[in-house]
């Protein structure tokens, strides 16, 4: 909509114990079980799961974030998009090495039991918003 | 003479080492409780978006999920206490633990099977020294409970639910936890987590706060079903964060009037340590009196 050129979205990335990041944001895109979906100032009201784990965020002050969201949902209202995430980090506070160690321990420890599936998904999506920012 | 001296002194001594570890246990609860406070509010936007959030799937779809749903003829009742890790801390324990035992009577007046989940050390002894069987217990970061541990109760409670109630499953789960009003009380209270009733009473949306025509995608369904379990994870989050803050507001509380009646009794025995002191030297004195008295007397008498 041309009306809404000025406007920007009010962005909340929020771990169950913490508010990870909160901020304004140009543009917000996520990848949910259908697909990536970019959300712009003005978007239909959406309820969504994350799939893949990783959220990108450019703010107003075109700084561009990477967040790693694992099994998280997304909301969009009014403007407003939450990511709701129990997990959800930083892109650059996250350490490559380290997180990269950590999957290839999660991978080792093997894929049988839902529990361990959940530690690979998170463990990859970390490595993956670790990359991106880099 | 009640006691000795020296009986006194030591008991004074013993007595004053105890006012010390009470009042250490009450500033360091008293820290705690400031910290609980914070972590309790920091799970605030987590929850709030989620109950919004499950309150728009339900509100805009004609959503049937088994979490949500009654089921006739219930059964088999499990119950979630929510304890201390730890004693010293006044009636806390023991007061959850009596609406617990409260809510059982009520259920088993209703002819419900009860299935007994717990937290916290002191539940769990409970339940062992009466022998009672457990489903299952976690014991462990009472004063401080983290948010995977909830969704550990979360996943046990919630695939109890899910399984058939003949193959050892249950048809209803209650939370008995303490609610921490204010500094000065906190009070047991049950609510009933499953089926979920899902908009809450506590964050109900105002009356102009319409919800927005959500999309979903994939599907409601979906959505709902990804949702349910975060949102019963985040509501015994919550119960577990109460509990928490109940738990070292009482511990403050009992340690303090520890700290006060140790004070008390010091100056108590203070008392009676220098009455005994008196009394003994005034003794000596007439003993001397006497000593000598009886020496005049005799040498007095010999001349």
């Amino acid at each position: 909509m041309a009306d809404d050129s000025g406007k920007h979205l009010e962005v909340a990335l929020v771990a169950a114990e913490r508010v990870v990041w909160e901020g304004q944001a140009k543009i917000v895109i996520a990848r949910t079980t259908d697909g990536d979906v970019g959300i712009l100032p003005g978007h239909a009201p959406l309820l969504g799961l994350l799939q893949g784990g990783t959220v990108q965020v450019r703010t107003v002050d075109d700084e561009y974030f990477v967040a790693a969201a694992p099994d998280g949902f997304l909301s969009v209202a009014n403007d407003r998009v939450s990511i709701l995430a129990e997990n959800a980090e930083m892109g650059h506070d996250i350490d490559l090495e380290e997180a990269k160690r950590a999957l290839e321990q999660a991978q080792a420890a093997g894929t049988d039991s839902a529990d361990e599936q959940e530690q690979v998904r998170i463990a990859e999506a970390r490595v993956r918003a670790a990359e991106k920012v880099s | 003479m009640p006691a000795s001296l020296r009986e006194l002194r030591e008991r004074r001594a013993s007595v004053t080492t105890i006012k010390k570890l009470t009042r250490a246990m009450e500033l360091i609860a008293a820290s705690r409780i400031v910290k609980a406070q914070q972590r309790a509010q920091a799970a605030g936007p987590y929850a709030r978006e989620l109950t919004r959030a499950v309150s728009a799937v339900a509100t805009f779809s004609n959503v049937d999920h088994p979490l949500t749903t009654e089921k006739p003829n219930p059964k088999r009742a499990a119950v979630l206490l929510i304890t201390s890790d730890r004693g010293q801390a006044g009636a806390y324990s023991s007061s959850v633990i009596r609406e617990g035992e409260r809510l059982h009577q009520l259920l088993r007046e209703d002819g419900k099977e009860i299935v007994p989940f717990l937290t916290g050390r002191k539940g769990i002894a409970y339940y062992t020294f009466r022998q009672r069987e457990v489903a299952q217990s976690w014991s462990g970061e009472s004063d401080a409970p983290t948010f995977a541990r909830a969704r550990e109760v979360a996943d046990a409670l919630i695939e109890a639910f899910l399984t058939p109630t003949e193959e050892g499953g249950v048809d209803e789960i209650h939370i008995v936890f303490t609610r921490f009003v204010s500094m000065l009380t906190q009070r047991p209270d049950v609510i009933r987590l499953l089926p979920l009733e899902v908009v809450e009473g506590e964050e109900a949306p105002a009356a102009d706060d319409v919800l927005p025509l959500y999309e979903f995608e994939p599907s409601a369904e979906d959505v709902l079903d990804g949702l349910l379990p975060k949102y019963v994870a985040s509501r015994i989050h919550f119960c577990m964060l109460q509990a928490a803050a109940s738990e070292l507001a009482s511990r403050q509380r009992a340690m303090k009037s520890a700290t006060d009646n140790a004070q008390d009794l010091i100056e108590r025995l203070t008392r009676e340590a220098n009455q005994a002191r008196q009394a003994q030297i005034t003794q000596e004195i007439s003993e001397i009196v006497g000593g000598a008295g009886a020496l005049a007397d005799a040498n007095a008498g010999s001349e």
